[in-house]
């Protein structure tokens, strides 16, 4: 009897080899595919290369160089366009799609959701194969859909047109993602309080009484989560523009550029891996900066 | 501007709701409903159209495609002149594309495609799911340090390592291997944590238990912890059998075969190539989605529950 006593005394503490061995493939791969990558990334961004073999030593020229770059610019105007459009049009759409749901019953629930979950699966390529067919003007899927029901927009351009380039990223976008945020937003409206809500029935508030200062207080933590990483992916946004310009450039006027497609061009159109490091680097500040800024606005707005 | 059916519809349903908003008693309860419902449907019809109009692109050949948005009337069906017809499918399986090795198939890339999905989530679960054993379930000196080291992993966009780990696929001799893809791909920390996570849950008295009667360590951790997390390892599966499949960049930047190309690298070759013949390479994309589908279907349950789990947690 108290053998055993003894031995269940031990526990976890009692194997201090184990848990090492459990992570010592993780440990292996971050010291590979982490910390080497990131030391050699910022060794690169000092460096200029032609292909995967050479390079020489240029100091910060690279960076003078892409922070004197028109495309350069050009790329971070698409991206944070496309960043702030996806949140302001996306979100409110995906929420209000995770409220319908939220009252709805579960066997009706899981479909709608499934449907308007389904873009998100098919990966970017695939969807920008689709699109290239859908755009097309005057004959087009999309085209002929919103002309027959707002007699409008038969002979737009989205793919040939500078300025509807980055529009119609956005709309695709949408498509694909707003089942996916809706997903989120879902998960946090069921953890709202159903306290609260049945207490302010009681009290007599109505519907957007009850939104504006029950429902959006407590899925605060789920909108921001989602804004954060909405607005991490979209700067990180490449395929899916590089698959409707066909491989083949980034649109007239460069107006399908994402800073990712930026980097691209530079490393492996032109083989400046050295360029690529440095673009890398600037991309992970601005989404760090931004990714700060955004969590000190809406603590900011909890003081409330 | 044209009446089209959809206008009809859409009058239609306000007309239904605006009825429904004046019977007192039943009607009115079931107004809002009603008009959940048809938000709902309306939302869901235009995310599907897409796929309807792929599934019927897919089907029609060249001098249809223009002539009718989905489906031309059922008489031009099939038989003489029929408009609907397999020739899309039988150029994409049954052309050769001749690569400078020789003809390639395009079944060839379907299977590429799974292989590389298939070996990279299993290796994924199996690894991802032993560190977050380790990190669920122990107590040790170090913990932290490499609690911290993953939370700093996360922060880097993943871009900033495309430029180094490039050169250093280049080095290892893993150019134009699957290697170059399997082995960066081997391990995620987002799968260490939805591990972690669900492995917190599993009672420590199971363990215990195990461990008194002589189990040792690995043999508790793959018969007793991880079936018990079966929901979230379905759900990672899922994540990353998705993440693979669809994966582009780093299968175009390592693999200059074109017999060993997954299915999206081909893809955007073929929209390039196929300007005219459209049919041919959206009948592609639709066969390149099914599988996701299928498997999604399969695990569309645990997928949900797996998604937010991290996020309402923590």
């Amino acid at each position: 009897m108290s053998a055993n006593i003894k031995k269940s005394n031990g526990g976890p503490d009692r194997h201090p080899v184990a848990p090492w061995m459990f992570l010592a493939p993780y440990l292996l791969f971050a010291a590979f595919f982490f910390v080497y990558p990131l030391v050699y990334a910022a060794w690169l961004a000092f460096h200029q290369t032609d292909g995967p073999n050479t390079a020489v030593f240029v100091g910060f020229s690279n960076f003078t160089f892409i922070f004197t770059d028109p495309r350069f610019y050009k790329a971070l105007s698409n991206t944070t366009i496309y960043a702030i459009a996806s949140i302001v049009i996306q979100l409110p759409i995906a929420l209000g799609l995770a409220m319908l749901l939220n009252s709805s019953a579960s066997r009706m629930k899981g479909a709608f959701r499934l449907m308007i979950f389904s873009p998100n699966l098919v990966g970017q390529i695939f969807v920008g194969a689709m699109f290239t067919v859908i755009f097309t003007p005057h004959y087009g899927l999309f085209n002929k859909g919103l002309d027959a029901l707002i007699g409008w927009g038969l002979e737009k351009q989205w793919l040939q047109d500078p300025h509807l380039l980055l529009p119609g990223l956005i709309i695709i976008s949408l498509w694909m993602y707003v089942g996916y945020n809706m997903i989120y937003f879902l998960a946090g409206l069921q953890s709202v309080d159903k306290q609260l809500l049945e207490a302010a029935q009681i009290d007599g508030a109505n519907g957007w009484q009850t939104f504006l200062h029950i429902t959006i207080p407590q899925i605060k933590p789920i909108a921001i989560f989602v804004v954060i990483m909405s607005t991490i992916g979209s700067y990180q946004l490449f395929e899916l523009p590089f698959a409707l310009m066909k491989g083949q450039g980034f649109g007239p006027g460069d107006s399908a550029l994402t800073i990712v497609g930026y980097l691209y061009d530079w490393g492996f159109r032109n083989g400046d891996l050295g360029a690529a490091a440095a673009i890398g680097w600037i991309l992970a500040a601005i989404i760090f900066v931004i990714s700060i800024l955004q969590l000190k606005v809406t603590r900011a707005y909890e003081v409330d | 501007m044209q009446m089209h059916i959809v206008h009809w519809v859409l009058i239609a349903a306000v007309l239904v709701y605006i009825g429904l908003r004046l019977i007192p008693g039943k009607g009115w309860k079931i107004a809002p409903a009603y008009l959940r419902v048809v938000l709902l449907c309306a939302a869901a019809f235009l995310t599907l159209t897409p796929f309807v109009w792929l599934i019927c692109s897919a089907f029609k050949d060249k001098t249809s495609m223009m002539d009718c948005m989905f489906l031309p009337p059922m008489s031009q069906w099939f038989g003489e002149g029929g408009k609907l017809t397999l020739d899309n499918f039988r150029t994409l399986l049954f052309r050769e594309y001749n690569s400078s090795e020789g003809p390639v198939y395009f079944y060839e890339y379907i299977v590429n495609s799974l292989f590389l999905a298939c070996a990279i989530t299993s290796i994924n679960i199996f690894l991802s799911s032993m560190a977050g054993y380790a990190l669920a379930k122990y107590r040790f000196k170090g913990r932290n340090v490499i609690l911290f080291l993953m939370l700093g992993s996360m922060m880097f966009p993943s871009m900033l390592f495309l430029a180094p780990i490039f050169k250093m696929v280049f080095k290892f001799g893993w150019m134009d291997s699957y290697l170059a893809l399997i082995v960066p791909g081997a391990i995620t920390v987002f799968g260490i944590f939805l591990f972690r996570q669900a492995m917190v849950g599993v009672p420590n008295s199971l363990m215990e238990s195990a461990r008194v009667d002589g189990a040792s360590e690995f043999r508790i951790y793959w018969e007793i912890t991880l079936p018990l997390v079966r929901p979230i390892t379905a759900a990672f599966c899922l994540i990353s059998f998705l993440g693979t499949w669809n994966a582009f960049l780093q299968p175009q930047l390592f693999i200059q075969t074109q017999s060993k190309l997954p299915l999206p690298v081909v893809l955007n070759q073929f929209i390039g190539m196929y300007v005219q013949e459209y049919g041919v390479f959206l009948a592609g994309t639709l066969l390149a989605i099914i599988p996701p589908a299928i498997l999604f279907f399969v695990l569309q349950k645990e997928f949900v529950a797996g998604l937010t789990s991290g996020a309402t947690k923590g």
